[in-house]
């Protein structure tokens, strides 16, 4: 039973369960010495996020571009690249998105995919542009794309400041024409059939009239499981993750590891400004607004990436438990009368602990090593007592075997030590042939 | 054997398991005072686990030490330097921007009242041991100034300052060329001749000849026995070593040349900091010969292997292959004129380690339409492929097609990169360093794989530290020195002492 226990524990599912409910418990622990109720608190949490229907879609609407930006950031990751600048991409999207579709008024089957095009191009150029200089001049794509976010933010903030755009009177754009609207069934849900006929269905009703559900979504589950096959299934995909673990075989392999690196920041860019551009199209204000500061899509989709060990198909429940936690925690906040801090604390302390999933298997190392040291001493005590030492051993013998597929050990004892430490000759040579 | 005070290391019953695996079974270890005593074993025989115990970084599961013929317990390597072992490790632990004397003092510094250094006084000890053994070292040199050999001599001078009268050297000639190996065992000798002992773990069989007085040999994490080294031969060794009769020398037939695949002429090409590396290199390989290129490291020949294969840029001259120029194009296609190179960092440049084996194996060759239509991959195909040239190339464990490939062995690492490299039936193969850090068995295995490979008609450059190997493997010995060939030969030819004098830029033709 004991071995099951270590299996589990193994497994990444189980450590990102395990370090949630840390995460909720420490996150209690900081409630309850701010003075709130935690088990009050957390039922308003969870309320807030499944409570009804219409929470629920919201909070799948605030993933949405989470999870874009969380692909983004893991895919370019498994190629060795870190796009700090999901942000700034993000933002491009939006505000190319805006200007398109404020400025282009053609029917919904060419201007929906002329907004979100516009939209995608200007992160993919973006991207594109990090991935040059990081490629043609060693410039590290984490300095090229921080600046990029500022540069992004005040863009948008001059893009908003045009007569053309300005919307007289708010801090924002014009809409865009509604023809480049994705919400499902806009007009017909607003009409007075479609209102006469939700009217009977008020799950539907909720959903469908009270937000803004869109199609984004189903285009951001689409990217997830694309990018994942991409990686995974096709040679584009194993070229870019050979530069991503070592550039240097992979260009002495005859793959154009420049190419590679601007290629995976066009596709990351292009995730980040599809993102952007959907927001636009799905959800009012169907405009951008002045940006005072960072709206954190782009920042939390870093963290949604590594929530999801870099996995693109696993980002899916990350970014709709990190959107559950800001969405819900809106309403601890209004039912507890918690400060927003507070609730901000929480979900910090939740993500970081998340973010030390890693620990769960190094957990799970150590009690196996614990345990095999013990029937170590007990073989030895029951030898020592002078009894039959055969059953003890034979069982403790037989366990290790089990457990102990990788022994965690130096390298000259572990023939499959997972992990290289260096590029030494003797580690590698030394674990050798048996 | 009774403890004694003769010896000045005992080891008795050593048996040491790390969770199921058996690294040390009951080995047995008897090293007399003032005298070299080696420990033969392939890679991950037990040699270094053994010695780790001694030095006391691990706990033994059971068994005695004896030092001195007084039994003893160490728990850790503070407890072997108080017992006066003394440790070289094979990756030199040295601060590279500080002097030889600063790094000897690290940790054991000489200091005036309130911990203020006395490097003064602290000079004067570290060139005391350094005129008692004869080690010409200069105190006040920086570690990243001096030669590799250099360095070691460091290494063993902190020891020695330790008050160390065992000293353990872990592969010590793995980085040295010959003519370094020759001073160091001058070193030991003159060390031993001090009073001191010495014991080396090694798998080099020609080394244990020259400079021990016994061998232990472990095989498998078991003890084969302790052998008078006057008293046995190569061949003996290496038998006991892998438990099986090895060729030690290389068994091929005639050259059969024919036309010349590799031209290069007058060939410039400088290194990464402007400097010229090769200047004016000329050489041709012809399909169906070896020719070998010894020199000492550092020579031109890095760069001549990066200029071959499209890495670095060629200033001036040519390299042609099958006629047709490569030189300044892309190492796509280098490989496209059918070039496949064994890198010499076989872990830097020829694998991904955190890919499968199966991924490592396509590398080079993903693109081709047998591994998976258009863009995608097939996996299927990869494997099954890839299970092929494990069983064709005897690649452990047997099962290793999704395991990745930083798991495996060294010699199984290079097996992977070989098996990659030969199976795309290459015109011209350029192995370089092919089988360093290999054991006696590995070895075999290369040099008949790159006869095999010689006998179907490719060319291949033979590009090694290890002057043996090129003096046993090649048809065409070439001598390379400052980055030019200085000598070139057909094999037998020529004295292992003239290429040497060339290879240190003497003896001009």
């Amino acid at each position: 039973m004991n071995n099951t226990v270590i299996k589990v524990l193994r497994k990444p599912i189980t450590s990102a369960i395990i370090a949630i409910l840390i995460g909720f418990l420490v996150a209690a622990i900081v409630l309850a010495s701010a003075g709130y109720d935690p088990g009050a608190s957390f039922a308003a949490l969870f309320s807030g996020m499944v409570g009804r229907p219409r929470y629920i879609v919201n909070v799948i609407i605030k993933a949405t571009p989470l999870l874009f930006c969380g692909i983004a950031v893991a895919f370019a990751f498994k190629v060795g690249l870190f796009n700090i600048g999901a942000e700034g991409q993000y933002i491009l999207g939006t505000v190319a998105a805006t200007i398109v579709g404020i400025a282009c008024d053609l029917p919904a089957v060419l201007e929906i995919p002329l907004v979100v095009l516009s939209g995608t191009i200007a992160g993919a150029l973006s991207g594109a542009l990090i991935g040059w200089l990081k490629a043609k001049f060693g410039i590290h794509e984490v300095i090229t794309s921080i600046m990029f976010n500022w540069i992004s933010l005040y863009l948008c903030n001059y893009v908003v400041s045009l007569d053309v755009f300005h919307q007289p009177n708010t801090t924002g754009t014009y809409a865009v024409h509604d023809t480049a609207f994705t919400m499902i069934l806009p007009n017909w849900k607003l009409s007075d059939e479609g209102q006469a006929a939700l009217a009977n269905v008020p799950v539907l009703r909720d959903v469908l009239v009270r937000c803004d559900v869109n199609v984004g979504i189903i285009v951001a589950v689409v990217a997830a499981v694309f990018i994942g096959w991409l990686l995974k299934r096709t040679k584009m995909g194993y070229e870019m993750r050979a530069v991503g673990l070592n550039k240097d075989a992979a260009r002495f392999a005859g793959i154009n590891v420049e190419k590679n690196i601007v290629l995976c920041m066009v596709i990351s860019g292009a995730l980040c400004g599809i993102a952007g551009a959907l927001n636009i199209t799905g959800i009012s204000p169907h405009g951008i607004s002045t940006l005072a500061a960072f709206e954190n899509n782009g920042f939390n989709g870093l963290s949604v990436a590594f929530i999801a060990g870099c996995s693109p198909v696993a980002c899916i429940p990350a970014s709709l438990l990190f959107a559950g936690l800001i969405y819900g925690g809106q309403t601890v906040q209004q039912t507890m009368g918690a400060p927003s801090e507070i609730i901000s604390i929480m979900i910090g302390t939740i993500v970081f602990c998340m973010a030390l999933g890693g620990v769960i298997p190094m957990l799970a190392e150590h009690i196996q090593r614990s345990r095999a040291e013990r029937a170590e001493q007990a073989r030895k005590l029951a030898a020592e007592a002078g009894a039959t030492p055969v059953a003890a051993a034979g069982e403790s013998g037989s366990q290790k075997d089990e457990d102990a597929a990788e022994p965690k050990a130096p390298a000259e004892a572990s023939p499959k030590a997972a992990e290289p430490t260096d590029s030494s000759e003797k580690k590698g040579a030394d674990g050798d042939a048996r | 054997m009774e403890a004694s005070p003769d010896y000045a290391v005992q080891m008795h019953g050593i048996t040491k398991t790390f969770g199921s695996f058996k690294a040390l079974d009951g080995v047995d270890l008897d090293v007399k005072k003032q005298t070299v005593h080696a420990i033969l074993g392939e890679n991950g025989a037990g040699k270094s686990t053994l010695m780790n115990v001694l030095y006391g970084l691990y706990q033994a599961d059971e068994g005695e030490v004896y030092l001195g013929g007084q039994s003893v317990q160490i728990q850790s390597p503070l407890d072997a330097i108080a017992h006066g072992i003394g440790m070289v490790h094979q990756h030199f632990m040295l601060v590279e921007n500080f002097t030889v004397t600063e790094n000897i003092i690290l940790g054991d510094e000489v200091c005036h009242s309130m911990g203020v250094l006395d490097m003064a006084r602290a000079k004067k000890e570290v060139e005391k041991i350094v005129d008692e053994y004869g080690f010409e070292v200069d105190p006040d040199a920086k570690i990243e100034d001096i030669t590799v050999g250099m360095q070691q001599r460091v290494e063993i001078l902190k020891a020695l300052y330790r008050g160390a009268d065992t000293l353990i050297l872990d592969e010590p000639t793995a980085v040295l060329t010959p003519q370094e190996i020759t001073q160091l065992i001058k070193i030991m000798h003159g060390l031993v001749a001090k009073g001191k002992t010495i014991i080396i773990i090694t798998h080099k069989l020609k080394e244990i000849m020259e400079s021990a007085d016994a061998c232990t040999i472990i095989r498998r994490g078991r003890y084969m026995g302790t052998v008078d080294v006057s008293k046995t031969t190569e061949e003996e060794l290496a038998s006991k070593m892998v438990g099986r009769h090895v060729s030690l020398t290389v068994e091929k037939g005639p050259a059969n040349p024919g036309k010349t695949v590799l031209s290069v002429k007058d060939l410039h090409v400088k290194d990464a900091r402007g400097i010229e590396q090769v200047c004016g290199l000329n050489i041709d390989v012809r399909a169906g010969e070896i020719v070998g290129i010894a020199g000492i490291e550092g020579n031109g020949q890095d760069e001549f292997v990066e200029a071959i294969d499209g890495l670095a840029k060629v200033d001036s001259g040519t390299i042609s292959v099958n006629g047709e120029e490569i030189q300044n194009t892309v190492p796509r296609n280098v490989l496209d004129h059918k070039v496949a190179t064994i890198p010499a960092d076989r872990q830097r440049f020829g694998l991904v380690l955190p890919f499968t084996v199966a991924e490592n194996v396509i590398l080079e060759r993903h693109q081709e339409e047998a591994f998976g239509k258009g863009a995608t991959l097939d996996y299927g195909k990869v494997r099954s492929f890839t299970n092929g040239l494990i069983k064709e190339y005897d690649i452990r464990p047997a099962d290793c097609v999704d395991s990745l490939a930083g798991g495996l062995s060294g010699g199984n690492q290079q097996k992977v990169i070989i098996a990659r490299e030969v199976s795309s039936e290459p015109d011209l193969l350029v192995a370089v360093q092919p089988t360093r850090g290999l054991d006696v068995g590995a070895i075999e295995f290369v040099h008949k794989a790159l006869i095999r490979e010689r006998d179907r008609g490719a060319a291949i450059l033979l590009i090694s530290l290890e002057l043996d190997e090129v003096m046993d493997v090649a048809d065409t010995i070439a001598v390379i020195h400052h980055g030019k060939i200085v000598g070139t030969f057909k094999q037998g030819t020529v004295s292992e002492e003239k290429v040497g004098l060339l290879m240190a830029g003497g003896g001009k033709q």
